[in-house]
């Protein structure tokens, strides 16, 4: 295989990605800790109506997600229409609707691990910090962080590497533009129905590679920093 | 001055404090058994469980109808049962993480750690990461951090709970010598009468939510029912001055009488408590001269209290008005026609230190 002749519109799928990935990861873990504190701790008779709304995506096939999305962010919808009506333009086919859709579609995968670590942290440290002086900004960084750290790695990883593999969601309400919302996964998936079976390799060993790399060395990192700190 | 009336309910537990005042001056024991609110009035005091009713230090309001003040602004020295150390943190990381928010600057800072840390005896652990503590290790350094905070109040909650006598014996001094040393006014949460006899200067009693009384140790153990007495019976605390050693004995001044005890070890604290066991001081009408029991002390009958199985409690005064209980038999209280007033012999079988 001759990785020397990858094209610039593969280079230009694999950074797509990459940016996808990224973003994703970021808001999940901006957004999804406070929901996953939420979840772990709250007394709420909502909590089961939440806590299913976000593990919809596990079951639901991509297609589905894909295709409501699609209906409520195009130009007929009820989040799209409302844009145009402002002057703005709907979101279907667009880089920030694949977005949308790859933060509900790892929505399940970023919140569980946090979750979970979130409710198996002991919970006197983090009252001790407040006796000692630390507001709840100050004890959410140098308290829940670090103690929760193997959660928000896994969370962090997996958000990642799940939605390097994303397929579904952004066929169905992306489409394959160029630099928009053609990402790998749809790039592989054009190449090959256009019978291009060099760049359909190049671009799935490449991805093949480095979910490989990301995943070992996450692996690698848990096992030896990430052991849940118990006194 | 703390001052507070709080009120906290749930579903089989009922608290409610009604209006209290302690004086702020050395250690308060809140003492009651298992499940009377405690932990429920450390915790609503300091402001991590939220109650209803006022909280005051020193005039400054922590909470009342208008306004809470969140735990991390009252600058409370907590020390946890189980220390609650920052688990990814070394010792010295935990000091750190007190002193910088402590608000001292860098050299008084640096002061401030030198000296607990010594008389705390932390040197060899600095460095050491915090799961490889002992519990008595862990409960030092919880101290000393929470001393670092530069606090205005000392709160322990059953400090030494999960501790073995030998680690506990260890570090009770070590409270006394730090709440001396810092003079900051200390809340102590215990269950054992032993920890009360010998560190508390005031006792809140607590039971069943309610608090019960608010006074001096002496008068909590001048009841012949005192709830600090278990099942050893009555106990005395008598203060002394500690004096020299001779013959393997230290001689301890109480008023104008002299105790002798074999602990001969050194003593840092300029006045010592003594726990005498009413069990174990026995009644003459005559100072015997032929006897191997040393401690002899000339007192006065104030009051004699009959007790169960045929058990007499003797309620007696030394001569400088300390008070001392002894538990006699009513067979010996009649044959030697012990009545108030008359001045007797308590013979001592037992002195301890309850330092």
């Amino acid at each position: 295989m001759d990785f020397l002749s990858i094209t610039s519109a593969e280079i230009q799928a694999l950074l797509l990605t990459f940016k996808l990935a990224l973003y994703t990861t970021m808001i999940l873990v901006v957004f999804g800790a406070p929901l996953a504190w939420w979840l772990a701790f709250t007394q709420s008779r909502w909590e089961a109506v939440v806590s299913t709304l976000v593990a919809l995506p596990l079951v639901l096939p991509p297609t589905v997600l894909g295709f409501y999305l699609l209906i409520i962010l195009g130009p007929y919808g009820a989040v799209g229409g409302t844009l145009e009506a402002m002057g703005l333009t709907h979101l279907a086919f667009s880089f920030e609707g694949i977005l949308i859709g790859s933060v509900i579609f790892s929505l399940p995968f970023a919140i569980q691990p946090m979750r979970d670590a979130f409710a198996a942290m002991p919970q006197a440290p983090i009252q001790a910090a407040a006796t000692l002086g630390a507001g709840p900004m100050d004890r959410f960084f140098s308290v829940i962080v670090p103690l929760a750290r193997g959660g928000l790695l896994t969370a962090i990883v997996i958000s990642f590497a799940h939605t390097l593999g994303e397929f579904g969601v952004i066929a169905m309400m992306g489409g394959s533009i160029p630099g928009e919302t053609k990402v790998v996964s749809i790039a592989i998936y054009d190449y090959t129905q256009g019978m291009d079976y060099a760049a359909a390799h190049r671009l799935s060993a490449i991805l093949l590679f480095l979910s490989f790399v990301i995943l070992a060395t996450f692996y690698a990192i848990n096992r030896r920093f990430m052991a849940p700190i118990k006194l | 001055m703390i001052e507070f009336n709080l009120q906290l309910s749930y579903p089989g537990f009922d608290f409610q404090t009604g209006d209290v005042r302690l004086s702020g001056e050395g250690i308060t024991a809140i003492f009651g058994p298992s499940g009377c609110g405690k932990t429920t009035l450390l915790r609503t005091l300091s402001g991590l469980t939220r109650a209803q009713g006022y909280a005051k230090l020193h005039g400054q309001v922590w909470q009342d109808a208008n306004q809470f003040v969140p735990v991390h602004k009252r600058r409370i020295g907590m020390v946890f049962q189980d220390a609650a150390l920052l688990p990814h943190l070394s010792v010295q990381g935990n000091l750190d993480y007190a002193l910088k928010r402590s608000g001292m600057g860098m050299s008084q800072a640096k002061k401030e750690q030198a000296r607990w840390v010594e008389l705390l005896k932390l040197e060899t652990l600095l460095g050491q990461p915090v799961l490889t503590l002992s519990g008595g290790q862990k409960q030092r350094v919880g101290i000393a951090r929470a001393l670092l905070s530069n606090p205005q109040l000392l709160m322990l909650d059953e400090p030494m709970s999960a501790l073995d006598w030998r680690t506990k014996n260890e570090l009770i001094p070590l409270i006394k010598e730090v709440v001396e040393a810092s003079k900051l006014p200390t809340l102590l949460i215990t269950h054992s009468p032993e920890e009360v006899e010998r560190l508390a200067d005031d006792v809140l009693l607590l039971n069943q939510g309610r608090v019960e009384q608010v006074e001096t140790l002496q008068q909590t153990l001048s009841r012949a029912n005192s709830p600090l007495f278990d099942e050893q019976g009555a106990v005395s605390v008598l203060m002394g001055l500690p004096g020299l050693v001779e013959m393997g004995l230290r001689t301890i001044k109480v008023g104008q009488d002299n105790l002798y005890i074999s602990q001969t070890h050194a003593i840092h604290t300029p006045d010592v408590r003594i726990r005498v066991l009413a069990r174990d001081v026995s009644l003459a009408l005559s100072d015997p001269k032929e006897l191997s029991i040393v401690n002899h002390l000339q007192v006065t009958i104030k009051e004699l209290i009959p007790q169960g199985e045929h058990r007499m409690l003797a309620r007696l005064h030394l001569q400088d008005g300390q008070h001392l209980f002894a538990e006699i038999t009513q067979h010996s209280a009649q044959r030697l026609t012990l009545q108030p007033g008359l001045v007797v012999f308590a013979l001592i079988k037992s002195v301890a230190l309850a330092e």
